[in-house]
């Protein structure tokens, strides 16, 4: 790995000006963000730890009923202060990877990362989050735009994360238990209004919505409602782990067995 | 660019070693510290070969720089024994047939010392839960998971009969 500077502020407005740097990095937990730097895929000149950034720490609720997550909070954290007000992101945090990535990586660093495996853009999106940075407010909806990309600008920080909490949400990961990642996951939230499917671990453009079955759900929240719906398998992703049949095949069993688990 | 002088706790004792920000924690304990216990397996964060155990949380030191660890206590398997003699985790290894090689014991043990304080009594399962991010060729497991109830039990037997 090329070498770097090191730099750990105290303050989002510190940690803003030393990432105007050029190849300036943001770090939080490293736990994609190192093994990226030993394949020499990332070569910033200077990292950022956020780390010792005290405002971007920890979960709390908010008056709304809606749950705000510190950017730099570790899964291990949100999976033990989550677990009372919102138990399937608790469940879901204390699933990703191992005890040991769990206790470094980050809630920020996984949805900046944009992972097609990943857990919590599944998370957001099936809950409809709110991504609050430095500079401004982002939608899910408008926040995942395809593989590794997301609304990010450059030096852009993900200070934290606004989660309404649904009536009833349930997350189910088929592992990919070579890597611990999904191979395929979803994520089923009923509010009120209506309820949010979000598959990851599946598509070529990243996590989405399965719009056909949120209709359906909608309208009868039970595993049988989503019988007889079919995602095209096209635009799955295919490779050793399982084909594009098979990933699509998932969506709608893990789809299933989340609405179960919830209801 | 160049080397920073950091602080490090490790197994009790303060050291202040100077590294490269691009110093992996895992080569600063085994080469400047000379505590090679920790091993590299695959230096990819899969094989917790290198866990070590940071200000009480289990963590992959291949995955981590010798900068964020600045101000840490570390402890490694070298400073899991007591001055009494072995650690009774590594006692029921040794009893359980925990190892073959060796390769992942130390990382091994340094993550089941941590699991056994965050839960005392733990199933098999969440034995098997616990250690999924330490890999081992050798074992199959189940002598691994055996040491590991084996020492929860040992453990709460003699916590039990200092009450
Ligand atoms: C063995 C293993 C298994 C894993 N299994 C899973 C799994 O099952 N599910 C899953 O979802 N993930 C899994 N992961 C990934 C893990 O969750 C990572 O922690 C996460 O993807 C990245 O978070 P981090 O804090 O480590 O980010 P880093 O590695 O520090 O950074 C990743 C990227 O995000 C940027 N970044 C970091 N923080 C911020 C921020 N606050 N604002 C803006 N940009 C930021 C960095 O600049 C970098 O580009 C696994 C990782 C490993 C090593
Ligand atoms: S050497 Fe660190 S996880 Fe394998
Ligand atoms: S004993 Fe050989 S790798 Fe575990």
């Amino acid at each position: 790995m090329y070498n770097f500077e090191f730099e750990k502020p105290a303050t989002i407005a510190d940690a803003v000006a030393a990432l105007g740097a050029e190849d300036a990095q943001a770090l939080g937990g490293g736990q994609t963000l190192l093994p990226t730097m030993k394949q020499r895929l990332a070569m910033p000149t200077k990292l950022v730890s956020l780390s010792g950034i005290g405002e971007m720490q920890g979960v709390c609720s908010n008056n709304d009923g809606s749950l705000s997550i510190g950017g730099a909070t570790t899964h291990a954290t949100v999976a033990a202060e989550a677990a009372a007000q919102y138990p399937a992101l608790a469940d879901l945090a204390s699933h990703i990877g191992d005890p040991a990535v769990r206790n470094r990586g980050t809630i920020g660093g996984s949805l900046a990362n944009n992972d097609p495996a990943a857990c919590y853009p599944a998370a957001a999106l099936g809950s409809g989050a709110t991504i609050v940075t430095n500079a401004r407010e982002i939608a899910a909806d408008d926040y995942f735009q395809g593989l590794f990309t997301t609304a990010l600008e450059e030096g852009e920080i993900i200070t934290g994360v606004r989660f309404p909490v649904p009536e009833a949400a349930n997350y189910q990961k088929f592992l990919q238990p070579a890597s611990r990642f999904a191979l395929v996951g979803v994520f089923v939230a009923k509010f009120a209004d209506g309820v949010r499917v979000a598959v990851t671990g599946a598509s070529e453009d990243g996590v989405f919505r399965w719009s056909e079955a949120e209709q359906a759900l909608s309208a009868s929240f039970s595993p049988e409602a989503v019988n007889g719906l079919q995602v095209d398998p096209a635009n799955m992703m295919g490779d050793i782990h399982g084909t594009k049949e098979y990933r699509a095949h998932l969506i709608g069993v893990l789809t299933k067995r989340a609405v179960a688990a919830a209801s | 660019m160049g080397k920073q002088i950091i602080t490090l706790t490790v197994n009790g004792e303060k050291h202040e070693v100077a590294a490269e920000p691009r110093e992996l924690l895992v080569h600063t304990l085994r080469e400047t510290l000379k505590l090679t216990g920790p091993h590299v397996g695959c230096e990819t964060s899969h094989c917790g070969a290198c866990t070590v155990d940071i200000d009480g949380k289990s963590v992959k030191s291949c995955t981590m720089f010798a900068a964020q660890a600045d101000g840490a206590e570390i402890t490694t398997i070298e400073g899991i024994a007591t001055p009494d003699g072995m650690h009774v985790l590594q006692e029921m290894f040794r009893e359980h047939h925990g190892l073959q090689c060796g390769f992942c014991t130390p990382g091994m043990i340094t993550r089941a010392y941590r699991l056994l304080q965050e839960n005392p009594n733990p199933t098999e399962e969440e034995v098997r839960f616990g250690i999924a991010g330490n890999l081992c060729r050798c074992t199959g497991y189940q002598n691994i998971v055996k040491a590991i109830l084996a020492a929860a039990a040992e453990l709460n037997a003699s916590k039990e009969a200092a009450q």
